[in-house]
């Protein structure tokens, strides 16, 4: 097995343990901004879509065809939706809550 | 500073290692971003601010991955941003508030998609390029594909459902525990192939094709006041998804961290709704519990029992005379777009000196904290808003109860009638105020398909008709007294 792939285990289990934690405390009347916001960060995908579409082309080796370039770009638009809309309600929500 | 002239100095075709670190601290400091920023979603005061430190997050690691790409392939990527970005901006100015919950489902299923084409796209470069393909990579191109396609496919589902398109009762369909659990089995025999093969094509095609399906078969029999588990629980599957393709491009220790993230997130939000519903997340997903919602006119008496049935002139009348009032809104307030007209019942009734509270049931509505949207839409002050807890406090000093457009939350049978497929939910008491009025179209059932005895209680007035109607004609007759 390699490191990198146990290392990333490694942290993508403390991430989750981190997750747990933060949310625990969101209260009951901001699930609904918690829910957009955390779905607009679940659009960190962009930046896998990003890395392929933009990856630079190795002399004779891993080139990626057009094709596949597209396939990424494609997936940076609907990532994007994702995060820019994402963000972009969950902001209208939270202007919404003010005080007396 | 030109980025680009440090990306062309380097005479070699892939990002040199300082350049590699650089980007890995910027994907630190936005995972810390995210953090810090979901933090701050404890408090009304700080949540906006959380917000934009997310936004801020996702920025900085954006920008990072520019460092390591060919610059006439990025400009590409930069027009493709702009258009998805200006799309997202577009729907997310022009959104009502009453259709959040399914925006939310939208936006979430295209995340969905977008990592599957991600991992699709990291496939086409595998099966291009010389060498033997890592396995782990393998293994998570389907992990990815398999949770992508099904947050898709089960977000559009879910979106349609709650915009109403797609029918809200649960669809049953004939052995579908069977069906969904030979379409996971049959998924990762998938999936265990695609790694043996070395990333045939057709196992991959396969994949989506099924875990397309899949995601309908999982989400259809669901009925729509079941939605909040759903929509938390597609919500952490698109985390999970970023998370899967992390592993497959260089290990990204942004997608990872994120990803895990909102997996949490949703998970635990998941579990709370099921918490507040009594009910294990296994039973929303298969018992295919619920009707449609009610609709038509049966009267004051239905099978043999008559409730009490009053008018906004009574109801004016009890509501001066109070001193504390709860209200406790429910989806029926969301679907009559009521919370503006509650708002102004509650401003004219502080004026004449009486307390106003709201009950808030964590599974009021079609989506965690739907009914708190809505009020906070409506100006209704946040310390106004109790939850479950805090509202059975309160309610036996509250000398009126008012519901509104709910039904299942307030159901007395979840404390006592074991039979009931609501019995152990926790409910908002308030058959236990002076007076309750509820205010409801008619004595259809509610989701549940069950009865309420709250309706022909001793103390219990109904009023009849449509509730923003129904909330005007209060406000009318309170002024004229």
């Amino acid at each position: 097995m390699n490191e990198l792939l146990i290392v990333s285990l490694f942290v993508f289990a403390l991430a989750l343990m981190v997750g747990s934690e933060i949310i625990q405390k969101v209260p009951q009347t901001l699930h609904t901004p918690l829910m957009s916001g955390s779905n607009a960060i679940s659009g960190i995908t962009i930046v896998g879509a990003i890395a392929l579409a933009t990856i630079q082309h190795a002399a004779g080796e891993n080139g990626l065809p057009w094709w596949a370039r597209g396939v990424a770009l494609a997936a940076i638009v609907f990532a994007m939706i994702n995060v820019v809309g994402g963000f972009l309600v969950t902001d209208r929500m939270l202007k919404m809550f003010r005080k007396r | 500073m030109n980025v680009f002239l440090i990306a062309q100095a380097t005479p070699t075709p892939t990002a040199d290692s300082w350049t590699d670190a650089m980007i890995d601290i910027a994907y630190l400091a936005s995972a810390f971003l995210f953090i810090y920023g979901l933090k701050w979603l404890r408090s009304p005061k700080t949540a906006r601010k959380g917000n934009a430190l997310a936004a801020a997050g996702m920025l900085l690691a954006v920008v990072a991955t520019f460092f390591a790409a060919d610059p006439g392939a990025l400009l590409w990527a930069i027009a493709a941003m702009i258009v998805g970005g200006g799309i997202g901006a577009i729907h997310a100015a022009r959104v009502q508030m009453t259709q959040m919950p399914q925006m939310v489902a939208l936006f979430n299923g295209f995340g969905g998609l977008a990592s599957t084409f991600v991992v699709v796209g990291e496939w086409i470069k595998i099966n291009v390029s010389d060498g033997a393909p890592r396995n782990d990579a393998l293994a998570m191109i389907g992990l990815s594909a398999l949770i992508g396609c099904v947050t898709f496919s089960g977000s559009l589902i879910a979106a349609g459902k709650l915009q109403g398109v797609v029918s809200g009762a649960p669809v049953r369909i004939p052995g579908q525990v069977f069906i969904n659990g030979a379409a996971l089995l049959i998924s990762i025999a998938l999936i265990v192939a695609l790694v043996v093969t070395g990333g045939a094509g057709w196992t991959i095609a396969a994949l989506i094709a099924l875990a397309l399906v899949f995601g309908v078969t999982l989400t259809l029999p669901i009925g729509g006041a079941d939605m909040p588990v759903m929509v938390s629980l597609l919500n952490s599957y698109s985390g999970l998804a970023a998370a899967a393709a992390g592993f497959v491009v260089d290990y990204n220790k942004a997608l990872i961290v994120s990803g895990a993230l909102v997996g949490a997130s949703g998970l635990i939000l998941t579990a709370i709704m099921c918490k507040a519903m009594n009910r294990s997340l296994a039973n929303v997903l298969f018992a295919g519990v619920g009707g449609a919602d009610s609709t038509g006119d049966s009267g004051t008496t239905i099978e043999g029992r008559t409730a009490k049935s009053a008018d906004a002139d009574d109801v004016a009348i009890l509501l001066d005379s109070a001193q504390r009032v709860m209200i406790v809104p429910g989806y029926g307030m969301a679907v009559a777009q009521a919370q503006h007209a509650v708002r102004e019942l509650a401003d004219e009734l502080k004026k004449r000196g009486v307390t106003v509270v709201f009950g808030v049931h964590p599974v009021a509505g079609r989506m965690p904290g739907h009914m708190n949207v809505l009020l906070a839409e409506a100006n209704v002050p946040y310390e106004q808003l109790l939850d479950l807890d805090q509202a059975n406090a309160e309610i036996e000093s509250c000398d009126a109860a008012m519901v509104i457009g709910a039904n299942d939350v307030v159901n007395p049978a979840a404390r006592t009638d074991k039979s009931s497929p609501i019995y152990g939910m926790p409910i908002i008491d308030v058959d236990k105020a002076g007076v309750c009025f509820v205010l409801k179209r008619s004595l259809g059932a509610g989701y549940a398909g069950v009865q309420n005895d709250l309706f022909f209680a001793d103390r219990t007035l109904m009023v009849f008709g449509d509730a923003k109607q129904t909330l005007q004609n209060v406000i009318a007759a309170l002024i004229e007294l």
